[in-house]
C-alpha cells in the first residue's frame, strides 16, 4: 500500500506542491527532447534515402563539432571555421557516397549497415589523430550564442530558463522545419522518398542516386554538426557527445525510422518522460533510470504500433 | 575490387584509432631494463581526464631516461596500452603485457584494479592503484600485493567530512550533504564511509547517481539537488561528468565554495569549460600544481621542449592531473630505487618491487633532493598499511588555475581503518586460498 502511494500519489502532490520545479523539469525535458529530435532526424534522412541505420551517426555529431574549436584554435574566425565545418561535411558526404556507398548498391542491408560501423570507428581514429582525445570548450561566445539565464518568479519559487537552451529550442525548431519542408516541397525531397521506396525503380525513371546520398549524407552531417555545437555548449566537446547521440534509438523506435515527424514528437516524448520519470520516480529505485526509461517507453508504444507512431506498416505478400 | 579498396579503408581507420596510443616501446626487452607498462586511456569518452594523467607519468619516467639514463644505471622502458577506462581492455593489457618483465601495473581504474588485485599475487606483479581502487587494499596483512599511497577513496571522504565540519563551526547534526557520483565502482566506493560517517555525526546523507551513459546529460539530477537544497555538495565524477556537473550547478545557482571534487574531479579541463560560473569550486589534492619544482622545468627541458612528449603546449605542463600522473610515476621511480637498494640488483623485478613499495619512505628532504621539495606531504608505506592516510588540502579554482584553500588535513584514520579491516576481513573471507601475510 505505502508502494503504490508512492509510485501512483507521492509523485503527482510533489508536482502540485511545487509547480517551479514541475515546470523546470519540464523545461529540461523539452529541449533535451529537441535535441534528440535534431540527433534523431539525422537517422531518419539517411534511413529514409539508403534504407540503414547509420551507426556514424553518433561520431558524426564529435567530429563537427571538434573540427569547428580545432579550426578556431588555429586562429581561423569562428563563422570563417563554421562555414569551413560545412563544407568539410559536404566533403565527407561526397567522400562516404564514393567510397563507401556506391561499391555497395544492391548489396543487402546489413552490409551497408557494417560499412557506417567501418565508417564510425574510421571517424574515431581519424577525429583522435588529428584532434587528440582531450575535451575542448566549445566557442559558445565566439559564435554569438547567448549566455546567462532568463528567471521567472513561479509559485514563491523559480523557472530558470538558461538563454543557450531557449537558442537550442529555436535552432532545432529552425533546421527541423526547413529540413522536413525541403524533402516534402521540393524534386530532390520526391526523389529522396522514390529512392526510399526502391532504389532500381527510382534509377529507372532517371533519379541518380548518388547524388540523393550526397544531399542526405550532408544534411545529416548539417544536422549532426549544430547537435555538436548546441550540446558541447551545454557540456564540453568531447568524444563522449557519441554517447548522447545513441540516445536517438528509443526516440527512432518510437517514432518510426522513415518519419520526420516521428523523429520530432518521439525525441520531444522521450525528452519530457525521461526527465519527469528520473525526477519524481526515480529516486524509488535509486535513481540512474534515465538510462533504460526511454527503452521502456519505447517499447510500450511498440506494442501498440509495432511500426512505430509515424512508421509506415509494411505490407509483404507471401 | 571496390569491396577490397573498402576493406582498406576501413582498416586504415581501424589502425588510426589504435595508433595513437602506440608507443616507443620495442617488441623485444633488453636483459637489462626496467620495464613499466602503462595502462592509459588517451581516447573514448574519459580521455580528457586519462590524457593529461598519462602524459605527466610518460614524461617523468622519460626524463629519467633523458637526464639520468634511467634509475640506478638502467633504462626504462615505457609501454603505454589503450584501455577506453574499460575492464574488459585493461585485463587484455595487462595479459598481453605481464610476460615481458613488468615491474608494476597502474590500472587508472577502479574496474580495472577489482579485477587484478587476484591477479597480483598469482604473477608476482604488485598493484599500485595511488588514491583510488579498492580502499580495504590499505590492509596490507591482507592485501601484500596491491598498494594505494597516498590515501584511500574512505581516507579522503572522511577528510572531506572534517573539513565541511570545521567549516561548519563543529556541528554537522542536521545539515545536508548531497553527493553525486558516477554509478560505477569508482564512484559507488566511498558510499559506506559516507553512510557510517552520517549516522554518527547526524547529517542526512544524499545520494545521487548519474549513469555513465548520461554523465553529459545531468539535468534531472540537478534538479534533485535543487528539490533537496544540500548544504554541501559532494562528486565522486570522472571524464566528461565532471566539467557538465560544475556547468549544471552554477545553472541551478548552487554555491560553488560549497561543492567540493574528488580529487579525480579536480582537473584544469574540468573546471575551464564552465568559465567565471566554475569560480570557487573546490577540490581534494595530495600534491601541489604548477610547473615551479626543479623537476617538472627539468620535464619541460629534456622531454617537452626536445619533442618527446605527447604534449604540444608547455602549458599543460603543471596542470593537476599532469601533476597527479608525476606524482604517480615519482612513486614508482622511488620504489624501484628502493627496490635496487634493499635487494643489491640494479635489474629487478616484480617481486623485488613489491618489497620496494612496501618499505617506502620519501622523506621531504628527499623530495628536495629529486627537485620536488613541498609538491607533497612526505609519504611512508608499511607492511600494515599501504595506503598511509596521509594528508591532503582543498583546493579552489580561482577561474585561470588551482589555488591552495585549506591547510593538510590528515584523514579520521581511527574511524577508518577499523572499517577497511572489517572489508578487507570480509574480502578475504570470500576468497578460498586467499594469501594473507604477516606483518610485525
Amino acid at each position: 500500500m505505502e508502494l503504490a502511494h508512492k509510485i501512483f500519489v507521492a509523485p503527482f502532490w510533489e508536482m502540485s506542491g511545487a509547480p517551479d520545479l514541475f515546470l523546470q523539469v519540464l523545461w529540461e525535458g523539452f529541449v533535451a527532447g529537441t535535441l534528440y529530435s535534431l540527433i534523431a532526424l539525422g537517422f531518419v534522412l539517411i534511413f529514409k534515402a539508403s534504407g540503414v541505420f547509420n551507426f556514424a551517426q553518433g561520431i558524426m555529431v564529435v567530429f563537427g563539432a571538434l573540427s569547428l574549436v580545432g579550426l578556431h584554435q588555429l586562429g581561423v574566425p569562428a563563422w570563417v571555421a563554421l562555414a569551413l565545418c560545412i563544407g568539410i561535411m559536404f566533403v565527407l558526404a561526397w567522400t562516404v557516397e564514393r567510397v563507401v556507398l556506391r561499391p555497395l548498391v544492391n548489396q543487402p542491408d546489413i552490409i551497408l549497415f557494417m560499412a557506417t560501423i567501418g565508417l564510425s570507428s574510421f571517424l574515431i581514429g581519424l577525429g583522435e589523430f588529428i584532434f587528440g582525445g582531450e575535451p575542448k570548450t566549445m566557442i559558445t561566445a565566439e559564435l554569438g550564442l547567448p549566455s546567462g539565464a532568463i528567471d521567472f518568479a513561479v509559485a514563491g519559487g523559480f523557472v530558470s530558463l538558461q538563454k543557450i537552451d531557449i537558442a537550442a529550442a529555436v535552432m532545432s525548431a529552425v533546421l527541423v522545419t526547413v529540413l522536413a519542408v525541403f524533402f516534402h516541397k521540393t524534386r530532390i525531397g520526391r526523389a529522396l522518398r522514390a529512392v526510399a521506396d526502391d532504389h532500381q525503380a527510382a534509377m529507372s525513371v532517371g533519379i541518380t542516386l548518388q547524388q540523393i546520398w550526397v544531399i542526405v549524407w550532408f544534411a545529416a552531417g548539417i544536422v549532426a554538426l549544430a547537435t555538436g555545437i548546441m550540446w558541447g555548449a551545454r557540456s564540453d566537446v568531447s568524444f563522449a557527445l557519441e554517447i548522447v547521440a545513441l540516445k536517438a534509438l528509443p526516440v527512432l523506435i518510437l517514432g518510426g525510422f522513415t518519419s520526420i515527424p516521428g523523429a520530432i514528437v518521439g525525441g520531444l516524448i522521450i525528452g519530457i518522460t525521461e526527465k519527469l520519470a528520473e525526477f519524481y520516480w526515480g529516486p524509488l529505485v535509486g535513481g540512474s533510470i534515465e538510462t533504460w526509461i526511454p527503452y521502456f517507453i519505447a517499447l510500450l508504444f511498440l506494442w501498440f504500433r509495432p511500426q512505430g507512431l509515424f512508421g509506415e506498416k509494411i505490407i509483404e505478400r507471401v | 575490387m571496390k569491396l577490397a579498396k573498402l576493406t582498406l579503408g576501413i582498416a586504415v581507420g581501424a589502425m588510426a584509432s589504435t595508433g595513437i596510443a602506440m608507443t616507443s616501446a620495442p617488441g623485444a626487452y633488453a636483459a637489462e631494463t626496467l620495464y613499466i607498462p602503462l595502462l592509459t586511456y588517451r581516447t573514448g569518452a574519459y580521455a580528457g581526464s586519462g590524457t593529461p594523467v598519462a602524459n605527466g607519468m610518460h614524461d617523468y619516467l622519460t626524463m629519467l631516461n633523458e637526464r639520468d639514463g634511467g634509475i640506478g644505471g638502467i633504462k626504462i622502458t615505457i609501454e603505454e596500452c589503450e584501455t577506453g577506462y574499460k575492464a574488459s581492455k585493461g585485463v587484455e593489457c595487462y595479459e598481453s603485457t605481464k610476460g615481458k618483465g613488468a615491474l608494476v601495473y597502474n590500472p587508472y581504474s577502479t574496474g580495472i584494479t577489482l579485477q587484478l588485485i587476484p591477479k597480483a599475487p598469482e604473477d608476482k606483479i604488485p598493484v599500485l592503484s595511488m588514491g583510488y581502487g579498492l580502499s580495504a587494499a590499505a590492509v596490507g596483512e591482507k592485501f601484500p600485493w596491491t598498494f594505494n599511497a597516498p590515501a584511500t577513496y574512505w581516507g579522503q571522504a572522511s577528510a572531506i567530512i572534517k573539513y565541511i565540519k570545521a567549516q561548519e563551526k563543529g556541528a554537522l547534526k542536521g545539515k545536508k550533504i548531497g553527493f553525486i557520483y558516477l554509478d560505477v565502482g569508482y564512484g559507488r566506493e566511498p558510499l559506506p564511509i559516507f553512510e557510517a560517517l552520517s549516522k554518527e555525526m547526524g547529517f542526512t546523507f544524499i545520494k545521487i547517481p548519474v549513469a555513465g551513459k548520461e554523465m553529459q546529460n545531468q539535468s534531472s539530477q540537478w534538479l534533485q539537488v535543487r528539490k533537496h537544497r544540500p548544504d554541501w555538495m559532494i562528486m565522486w565524477g570522472w571524464g566528461s561528468m565532471n566539467p557538465t556537473a560544475i556547468k549544471e550547478a552554477a545553472k541551478i545557482k548552487f554555491p560553488m565554495d560549497k561543492f567540493i571534487g574528488v580529487w579525480w574531479s579536480g582537473g584544469d579541463d574540468d573546471a575551464r569549460p564552465a568559465g567565471k560560473a566554475a569560480i570557487g569550486y573546490k577540490s581534494v589534492n595530495f600534491h601541489g600544481t604548477g610547473a615551479n619544482y626543479p623537476a617538472m622545468q627539468d620535464i619541460i627541458k629534456h622531454v617537452v621542449s626536445k619533442g618527446k612528449s605527447q604534449v604540444k603546449d608547455v602549458s599543460k605542463v603543471g596542470e593537476n592531473l599532469y601533476n597527479r600522473g608525476v606524482m604517480n610515476s615519482v612513486v614508482m621511480a622511488e620504489a624501484i630505487r628502493n627496490a635496487q637498494k634493499i635487494t643489491g640488483k640494479k635489474n629487478i623485478t616484480g617481486e623485488d618491487m613489491r618489497k620496494g613499495l612496501e618499505t617506502l619512505n620519501i622523506t621531504a628532504a628527499r623530495l628536495k633532493e629529486i627537485g620536488l621539495e613541498g609538491f607533497t606531504n612526505p609519504m611512508k608505506i608499511t607492511c600494515n598499511d599501504h595506503s598511509g592516510g596521509h594528508p591532503m588540502y582543498i583546493q579552489k579554482w580561482n577561474g585561470k588555475n588551482w589555488e591552495r584553500a585549506s591547510d593538510w588535513i590528515t584523514p579520521m584514520k581511527d574511524k577508518v581503518r577499523a572499517l577497511l579491516e572489517a572489508a578487507a576481513n570480509k574480502y578475504v573471507a570470500d576468497k578460498k586460498g586467499w594469501k594473507t601475510q604477516k606483518c610485525s
